[in-house]
């Protein structure tokens, strides 16, 4: 048995300890807001947090994930009002949606790590998730105004 | 007063086998102290014996220079801030960042994607635990070097990670140099083995680490 912690929550999995994180959290445990985009990294769609880092879950195997501190776009806020989830909602930032659970997770790395990131910023944080109906201005704006909201006062994770 | 002096008698013996046990004491210890100097150099110190033939040298570092410059090496040790990928040192695709520790920044960091081990298959990412770029204030860049200045770089502590000859040595067997000869799939090997470089590049620092001559190319174009 593998103990993962996901969003404060423990659970006891019977997977091989090479399975990708994805797949535990996805099949395993039914967490299905992260999604599978290209299984090799290129594509961000699998972003969640590992110990508070942006890890691609598709190519991050149980075993390294094992004890540690996951947290997934469900966990991200309690009532989905994080600053970049009130934003996305604001801007209208989805297209298709289907990336857009691993752009909000790169993006709250950004944002715990600068908390104003200027444009330049947004794109060395957010170049390594792709988003096939083009939305990188939505993205972009909405990054922006979740920095604004935590400045007034909302919460970043 | 008979008594008296008998018991002065008795306690100046008991002074004198207390003095000789002290003696004897400090004599044990100080032979231990010796004993434990002879053995030390031979666990800790393996004197680097430094022999200049700059001939001998300048051989070895055209093989060192050789594996330097391959994909596998030059990869992370780009000219910019942006690592470079594949057999033809393309910049890796995403643009990732070398940031201040060489890390990377924000969401995009090394281990965000390469893994403690290489992930299975083609165009995946090659992995280690210390997965990283040289910092930004020592970068140590490959890319561009003629041989001559990449020999001086490489011995100058001021450009190569403070490193003495010892050390330099040393780097030979790092985690991330060996990770050259496992690259995962799809992905050439140096050009020669580990053991091969690792012979050059000792033969090279211990002949007086000469550097080529400063027009000299060790690359010969093909048509």
């Amino acid at each position: 048995m593998i103990s993962l912690n996901i969003n404060d929550q423990n659970y006891n999995i019977d997977a091989d300890p090479e399975m990708p994180l994805l797949w535990a959290i996805r099949d395993l445990v039914g967490l299905t807001g992260t999604k599978f985009g290209c299984g090799v990294a290129q594509c961000g769609a699998c972003v969640v947090h590992l110990n508070g880092e942006a890890v691609r879950s598709c190519v991050t195997k149980v075993s390294r994930a094992q004890n540690q501190k996951i947290l997934t776009i469900e966990g991200l806020s309690k009532n989905n009002d994080h600053p970049l989830q009130l934003a996305w909602n604001e801007a209208d930032v989805p297209q298709c949606g289907y990336c857009h659970s691993g752009q909000i997770m790169s993006a709250a790395v950004l944002l715990r790590e600068k908390p104003d990131p200027t444009d330049e910023d947004i794109d060395q944080a957010m170049s390594g998730n792709i988003c096939r109906c083009g939305t990188y201005p939505r993205i972009r704006k909405a990054i922006h105004m979740a920095a604004e909201i935590t400045r007034k006062g909302g919460m970043a994770k | 007063m008979i008594k008296l002096k008998n018991l002065l008698k008795g306690h100046t013996g008991i002074m004198r086998i207390a003095y000789i046990m002290v003696i004897m004491l400090s004599l044990v210890t100080i032979m231990a102290f010796a004993l434990h100097d002879d053995h030390k150099p031979v666990e800790h110190e393996k004197k680097i014996v430094v022999v200049k033939d700059s001939v001998a040298s300048v051989a070895a570092f055209k093989k060192v220079y050789r594996v330097l410059m391959s994909p596998r090496c030059m990869n992370c040790h780009p000219s910019g801030d942006i690592p470079l990928q594949g057999d033809d040192s393309h910049l890796h695709t995403m643009n990732p960042q070398r940031g201040v520790e060489g890390k990377g920044v924000f969401a995009m960091k090394c281990a965000n994607c390469h893994q403690p081990t290489n992930t299975p298959g083609k165009n995946t990412p090659p992995g280690n635990p210390n997965w990283h770029l040289p910092p930004a204030n020592m970068k140590m860049v490959f890319q561009g070097r003629t041989p001559y200045q990449l020999a001086k770089q490489l011995v100058n502590p001021k450009q190569n990670g403070n490193k003495d000859i010892k050390k330099l040595i040393e780097h030979a067997d790092d985690g991330l140099v060996l990770a050259g000869w496992n690259p995962g799939e799809g992905r050439t090997l140096p050009p020669m083995s580990h053991a091969e470089f690792k012979k050059a590049w000792i033969t090279w620092l211990t002949t007086g680490a000469y550097a080529p001559k400063n027009n000299l190319t060790f690359f010969q174009k093909t048509t």
